[in-house]
């Protein structure tokens, strides 16, 4: 029998990364080839590590706020709730209902947003240009309701420890559902470019493969999990907010590839839009104030609101704050504040409805800040260095549903007003930690939608 | 612009400063936060082709202008300087977002504070992250700098435009 | 099964183990003894009654610090007074640590088919902390425990890749330890702060 001639063969080791063009995000991988085929992969991260968590235990718990904004920071809303409301249950403490209901609103959007440059970017990886183009388009659209109701169109810092900054603007209803109806025309837009192109879906199609066991062992959370059959959604396991009210559907895939997991990412962005327009047409429209003792609200109509004597004169805060520094305080006795339009949205009537009526956690309205000793020591007893808000000693767990996964906040308190531990768990870590085994057995060039339908976040990864 | 002679004169160092400014090649060096801006000032809501910057090159030999989008931590800096020398000149730097001017608010063990530290830095655009009309104001203060070093002017004094640590002698 | 029940089953199960339970909050939460803790994990996995398929989340804190910060406000040092809500239920304080340990490895399981969650907290102290890895139970277990060695210098025995994960190698220390400064910078290029 004549010896077959074998060609030498070589393992080869590619690296890809921490800067590579088919890879939004900073990691690298070391990719051990046998011809085109990945037999190991070695994953390094860390080169977004930041130090949000150390940064937390130098800053105050509304101050953690904006590090929050930048852990997702394609979703940053909701990483402002999930902190929140881990906060809210160490103090003890619950929203109002319009506030929860502003919350699940944002937290959806945002949701939208994060799955629209998901698909986009990885799709842009891919070679669909045109898809990416459009997905950024309808995310512009989000952003606008995002910049109209926050003020920022990314990193937004939101929400407060029991309340929200600012009510929702006037008019808002009407706009974001145009946003949400544009929204849906630039995704059946995409569903036409991409579901059933032949080169989209032959490189998605069993690439990138994970069982629904294999998932659950591995941590992963999240649209990667529901792409593998596994029906878990934290907004229907443990609901928080207002989510049991609402009637939503958890899509999921049967495969665990890649193109089911982009199914299931264009499937939930059309519940996440049935969510917020369910929300907007529940959403208490009227004040709603809570007492903190037990939780109910307050008739307003049976309050007997504070006397303001209509006949004084109204003077601009601020003007009044210049002229207070001076030292003219004859100029601003007897004067009511009124308080400037910049602060617009967080004047008594609006605080009812999206902050806790306490004290100890909220900020009073500006005109009290800038109107009476009583609201201004309040504002200084909660901003100023030193003071804030201070949970009890304990220590507490809030899981939400984060655009990847379960984002859960562990607050650690030692009764001071810094927190003592602030930790995240980023829904994408454990998928990460998964992509060695979604890797190997498959092409090389299957490295570039199996990390695209990863959605790696670097400031959530690395923190 | 050439009327009815069909011919134009100019100072060739002029011409050549027109061309390159209004074809920069960059390279996107998208680390964080403010990559999500710079995608939206790249597409077509506010594409940022009409200044001629519209093509993004992903290698480094191959590009004008580094632009260092979020930011970047110590285990990042070896890699970011490696891209930097891996271009040719002529070259320009553009710090995009607060982190790569001063560090932001990250102010801990892992953050460098301030890209001007590492490399040298032509243009900063701060903000956390900039507006996408912010960047594309920078873009065009870019534009006017690359126009000026070609006809051997000083680079005039824009507002916003700062000197870096390199140039005021500060040395690594 | 409900928090309160959680822990009673399981400090019944392992008398020795259990250092004690808590539920502040509505978080079921029990401290186990090092020693305990790899079996205790594999029955929370493996029992019909706890069935913890899911390792959510694995970290640690270091209560280097935790009551030293002087009480600066005008508010008590026990903190805000309000009364949670009936639905959070604790109404008690919060019952303190169990051990005077440096460090405690927290873990969150949660179990899909039954739909409860349990924190395990792991106290550890001395000069090398040293845990059991629970990589052979759940995959996951990997990057986290890699990530809580980096972070606080904590060794997870049998672990079979423990090394740094967010960090690069040459750096000295463990950020998140109280201990460490926080702006104290290690750079690999550039000027020292």
């Amino acid at each position: 029998m004549p010896e077959t001639p074998t060609l030498d063969t070589k393992e080869m080791l590619i690296n890809v990364g921490p800067s590579h063009p088919a890879m939004h995000g900073i990691i690298r991988i070391v990719a051990r080839l046998d011809g085109e085929v990945i037999r190991g992969a070695e994953v390094e991260i860390g080169y977004l590590h930041r130090g949000f968590e150390k940064m937390s235990e130098t800053v105050s718990y509304n101050g953690v706020m904006p590090y929050t904004d930048r852990l997702n920071y394609v979703s940053p809303l909701i990483n402002n709730v999930g902190y929140c409301l881990a906060v809210e249950k160490l103090i003890g403490l619950t929203a109002p209902e319009r506030c929860q209901y502003i919350r699940v609103i944002m937290s959806e959007i945002s949701r939208i947003t994060d799955h629209l440059t998901c698909v986009g970017a990885s799709a842009m990886e891919l070679g669909a240009f045109t898809v990416f183009l459009y997905m950024i388009k309808a995310r512009e659209y989000l952003w606008e309701m995002v910049e109209a109701v926050t003020g920022a169109r990314l990193t937004v810092s939101y929400c407060r420890i029991g309340g929200v900054k600012g009510d929702l603007p006037a008019g808002f209803e009407a706009q974001c559902r145009k946003a949400l109806t544009e929204t849906r025309a630039v995704l059946k837009e995409v569903d036409k470019l991409l579901s059933r192109n032949r080169i989209f879906v032959d490189r998605m199609k069993e690439t990138g493969r994970i069982s629904g066991e294999e998932a659950i062992a591995w941590g992963i959370t999240g649209p990667f999990l529901r792409g593998s059959g596994v029906a878990y959604d934290v907004r229907k396991a443990n609901p928080y907010l207002v989510y049991d009210r609402l009637e939503f559907e958890i899509p999921v895939g049967r495969h665990g590839d890649n193109l089911d997991r982009y199914y299931v990412r264009m499937a939930e962005m059309e519940q996440s839009m049935r969510i917020v327009e369910q929300a907007l047409a529940k959403i208490p429209g009227g004040p709603v104030l809570v007492e903190p003792e037990s939780g109910k609200p307050v008739d307003l109509e049976k309050m007997t609101p504070p006397a303001k004597p209509e006949s004084l004169p109204v003077m601009p805060a601020a003007v009044m704050v210049d002229k207070g520094k001076r030292g003219r305080i004859h100029e601003i006795r007897d004067r009511l504040a009124q308080v400037d339009p910049t602060l617009g949205g967080y004047d008594a009537a609006t605080e009812r409805q999206v902050a806790a009526g306490e004290k100890r956690v909220s900020l009073p309205p500006k005109e009290d800040t800038y109107g009476n000793i009583e609201g201004l020591m309040n504002h200084f007893k909660l901003v100023m260095f030193g003071h804030g808000v201070r949970p009890p000693q304990g220590e507490a767990y809030f899981p939400v549903e984060g655009a990847n996964g379960e984002l859960g906040f562990y607050v650690v308190s030692d009764g001071s007003e810094n927190p003592y531990r602030v930790r995240v768990r980023p829904p994408c870590f454990t998928i990460m930690g998964a992509l060695p085994k979604l890797l190997i057995g498959d092409m090389m060039a299957d490295l570039v939608p199996t990390f695209g339908s990863v959605n790696m976040i670097g400031g959530e990864l690395d923190r | 612009m050439f009327g009815k002679s069909n011919f134009m004169t100019t100072k060739l160092d002029a011409a050549v400063g027109w061309a390159r400014k209004f074809s920069l090649f960059q390279y996107p060096f998208v680390t964080a936060c403010c990559g999500m801006e710079y995608m939206a000032t790249a597409c077509s809501h506010y594409d940022v082709d009409r200044f001629g910057a519209g093509f993004p090159r992903f290698s480094p030999r191959q590009a004008d202008v580094l632009f260092v989008v979020g930011t970047i931590s110590h285990k990042l800096a070896p890699a970011l300087k490696k891209i930097y020398e891996q271009m040719t000149e002529p070259k320009w730097v553009v710090a995009f977002g607060v982190c790569t001017c001063t560090g932001g608010f990250y102010d801990n063990y892992a953050t460098v504070m301030g890209i001007d530290t590492i490399i040298p830095v032509d243009l900063y655009i701060p903000g956390c992250p900039p507006r996408p009309e912010y960047v594309l104001d920078g873009l065009m203060k870019l534009q006017d700098k690359i126009q000026a070093q070609h006809e051997g002017r000083e680079t005039p004094p824009l507002p916003g435009m700062q000197r870096s640590l390199h140039e005021s002698g500060f040395s690594v | 099964m409900n928090p309160a029940s959680l822990c009673k089953t399981l400090a019944d199960r392992f008398p020795q183990g259990v250092l004690g339970t808590h539920t502040f909050r509505g978080d079921a939460t029990v401290t186990v003894r090092p020693e305990a803790m790899l079996e205790i994990a594999r029955v929370l996995r493996d029992d019909p009654e706890f069935r913890m398929n899911f390792l959510m989340d694995l970290t640690a804190v270091d209560y280097l610090a935790f009551g030293k910060k002087p009480a600066t406000g005008a508010f008590s040092n026990t903190g805000v007074a309000v009364r949670p809500p009936a639905e959070i239920g604790g109404k008690e304080a919060w019952p303190g640590r169990a051990t005077g340990d440096r460090f405690e490895v927290v873990i969150h399981f949660f179990s899909l088919p039954l739909k409860h969650r349990l924190r395990i907290k792991v106290p550890v102290g001395g000069e090398s902390p040293a845990v059991p890895s629970l990589t052979a139970l759940w995959l996951a277990a990997d990057w986290f425990e890699r990530e809580v060695w980096d972070m606080y210098g904590i060794r997870f025995a049998n672990h079979p890749n423990l090394k740094r994960l967010l960090m690069y190698d040459g750096f000295m220390g463990h950020p998140l330890r109280k201990d460490y400064p926080v702006n104290k910078r290690q750079p690999l290029v550039g000027p020292v702060n």
